[in-house]
């Protein structure tokens, strides 16, 4: 009796594995830990509609290139194109990276509202987190000392805002204060008359003013055209032109839910 | 208690227990203090637990990058290639907001401790204490929340006025009384009564005046200064004060009413006012417990991660100058919480490592305090039993 039982049992899960086991692709993502929100949603959404389970990961996008060209990721995700090297090195061992645009990533750096400022350039702002400027009135403000506001290190944001306002080999100093989010960046600069911040573009509303940057307002419109400086790409790679699921991964930011959660995530649909 | 007394041969024989039953008995004895030594020593083993798989993963960090810049340095830069590990200023934001909120929470909670077992009447006591312990109960993310969101903004709009408040409140009292006490000290050894109660008077009008000039401009001057960010160190000592209070009350009250009602008798017998019983015989016999009661109140500060991560601006850098709570500071348990999400262990050691030798750090600061009062009581015990 219990054998029986015991065959019967095998049998319904071994019939049960090969079900499951249908769809039989998987795709694997690596890289940017900046596209990573926009990755997981399309993964969960895209294992949700079409039973094909997506795993992500987020090792920083040069460990993403690395994974495209050993084979060992199906789609990197790079929050910047990939350099030279990296396509000489794919080239060598005989992968092809196509590079497909998922959404633009586009930081607003912003002041308090009652700040006279309008508008900066990418070097003034870059001397005020590097601490050669310190007071208002040498960008044209009042006379005030300026309130530093950046994100943790493990921000993507802070990331993009590293690479490209700060620039790279300079520091941010010391004696920045640190907030752990957009919302408590917002928080403080709308309190904070003498603040200094910068936010994903989808979290600028009323409380704080986000300021020109080399003469450009930020927006989605002039994030999408590429004219405002502090906006960035952020890609898929694949190896060669993407077929089958893949293909239909790689089309998500085209499709009217795929827009729906970038825009969700505070990115400008390309 | 009826066995027991049974078990003694020259009582009656109604209640002596058969053999079978007291084996059973001494069994379930011996089970139970197995039972509770094991738990006991669960206890023990979790805390070596912790120390062995923190070090363990702190250690790997010191045999990367050396003790030198870890402590010596303050340039923090974990995300850099290569990373730069300089926790001194980290160190010193910790030790800062430590020590600043000790200087508010301590005075002022062994003085509530006082007025709770000593002067207020009973009545009053028994809804003062569980209101004052309810502060322990409000979770730290509030206290963070309105650190962040309603103390900081207040700071920077009204910060020298706030400043300018709390030093008079704080330092009237203390000048009135030092200017009476003065004054007596002075006149003491004129002989004649009519005329030292003239000089006294002159005198107390003198300094009064000199001093009320003093408390005014540094008023003044308090009310001048600009505080540039709310959340600063100052901001996080005054929140974490509130949090560390309901211990150090709590407890020295405790401590203060263990100490008896037989000696604060003799000491009124002896005749002794008031004030001499509470400052001469209460606080010496109940110091062991207020110590301890102070540096669980600084531990908790010491501690304290979600309100300092909200409100003390996280700026890796010692302010300038080295005393100025005015400005934006780090600490070792906000730079822990606040960087470990990124730090995973696969890709970036010593940006991983770093934070367990920081987590190291604090484990053996607080074992070291725990360890200096425990010598401390220890020792009031004996010279307070007379050995």
């Amino acid at each position: 009796m219990i054998k029986k039982l015991l065959l019967l049992v095998a049998l319904l899960s071994f019939t049960a594995e090969a079900g499951s086991a249908a769809p039989v692709k998987t795709v694997v993502l690596d890289g940017s830990t900046t596209v990573g929100p926009v990755a997981k949603s399309f993964a969960a959404y895209f294992t949700r509609k079409y039973g094909v389970r997506v795993s992500v990961s987020e090792s920083g996008s040069g460990n993403g290139a690395k994974s495209l060209i050993n084979g060992s990721c199906t789609i990197a995700t790079l929050s910047r194109p990939m350099k030279d090297a990296e396509l000489a090195a794919a080239r060598k061992k005989g992968v092809n990276p196509v590079a497909t645009v998922v959404a633009m990533d586009g930081l607003a750096i912003v002041v308090h509202p009652s700040n006279p400022v309008r508008a900066m350039t990418k070097t003034q702002i870059s001397s005020i987190y590097n601490g050669r400027i310190t007071n208002w009135k040498q960008v044209g403000g009042p006379n005030a000392n300026i309130v530093v506001i950046q994100r943790e290190s493990n921000s993507g944001t802070a990331e993009s805002f590293r690479d490209l306002v700060v620039g790279k080999g300079v520091q941010i100093k010391g004696s920045a204060e640190t907030q752990s989010s957009n919302g408590s960046v917002k928080s403080r600069v709308s309190s904070t008359p003498t603040a200094i911040g910068y936010l994903g573009l989808g979290f600028v509303d009323r409380s704080v003013k986000a300021v020109a940057v080399n003469g450009v307002m930020p927006d989605v419109k002039t994030v999408r055209s590429g004219s405002y400086p502090v906006a960035r790409p952020l890609y898929f790679y694949t190896n060669g032109q993407p077929t089958g699921v893949v293909k239909q991964f790689v089309d998500l930011p085209k499709t009217a839910d795929g827009k729906g959660m970038i825009s969700e995530l505070g990115f400008v649909n390309r | 208690m009826a066995e027991e007394r049974g078990g003694e041969r020259n009582r009656t024989n109604t209640f002596v227990v058969s053999s079978r039953k007291r084996t059973i008995q001494k069994a379930v004895n011996r089970a139970g203090e197995l039972l509770l030594l094991v738990l006991a020593s669960f206890v023990a083993v979790v805390v070596l637990f912790i120390f062995y798989f923190v070090a363990r993963d702190a250690i790997p960090f010191f045999e990367l990058r050396g003790f030198s810049e870890f402590f010596t340095t303050s340039e923090w830069y974990p995300a850099d290639e290569p990373g730069k590990f300089g926790a001194l200023s980290i160190i010193y934001g910790s030790l800062m907001v430590t020590l600043g909120s000790a200087m508010i929470a301590v005075p002022m909670g062994i003085a509530a401790a006082i007025c709770l077992s000593d002067i207020l009447p009973f009545s009053i006591r028994q809804y003062a204490k569980p209101v004052i312990e309810m502060l322990a109960a409000i979770p730290s993310v509030a206290f963070g929340f309105f650190a962040l969101v309603v103390f900081a903004p207040l700071l920077q709009d009204k910060g020298g006025a706030l400043l300018m408040w709390a030093w008079w409140i704080l330092a009237a009292p203390f000048t009135v009384l030092f200017v009476i006490v003065l004054s007596d000290l002075l006149t003491t050894r004129i002989k004649d009564p009519a005329r030292r109660k003239q000089l006294n008077l002159l005198s107390v009008l003198l300094f009064g005046l000199l001093s009320a000039g003093l408390l005014y401009r540094v008023g003044t001057l308090l009310h001048a200064i600009e505080i540039l960010t709310g959340t600063n160190a100052l901001n996080v000592s005054i929140i974490l004060s509130f949090m560390a209070l309901p211990t150090i009350v709590s407890v020295s009250e405790d401590a203060l009413q263990a100490v008896g009602r037989d000696i604060r008798e003799g000491s009124y017998a002896l005749g002794a006012t008031r004030a001499e019983t509470i400052v001469k015989t209460i606080l010496p016999a109940a110091s062991s417990g207020i110590l301890a009661a102070v540096i669980l109140g600084i531990m908790r500060s010491l501690g304290e991660t979600m309100v300092v991560w909200m409100a003390s601006g996280n700026s890796a850098h010692i302010p300038e100058p080295w005393f100025n709570y005015l400005e934006a500071i780090r600490t070792l348990t906000a730079t822990i919480a606040g960087d470990m999400g990124e730090a995973d262990q696969v890709t970036g050691s010593a940006r991983y490592h770093v934070l367990f030798a920081m987590g190291l750090l604090l484990l053996v600061i607080s074992f070291i305090c725990n360890l200096v009062s425990e010598r401390i009581v220890v020792r009031q015990r004996r010279i307070l039993s007379g050995q």
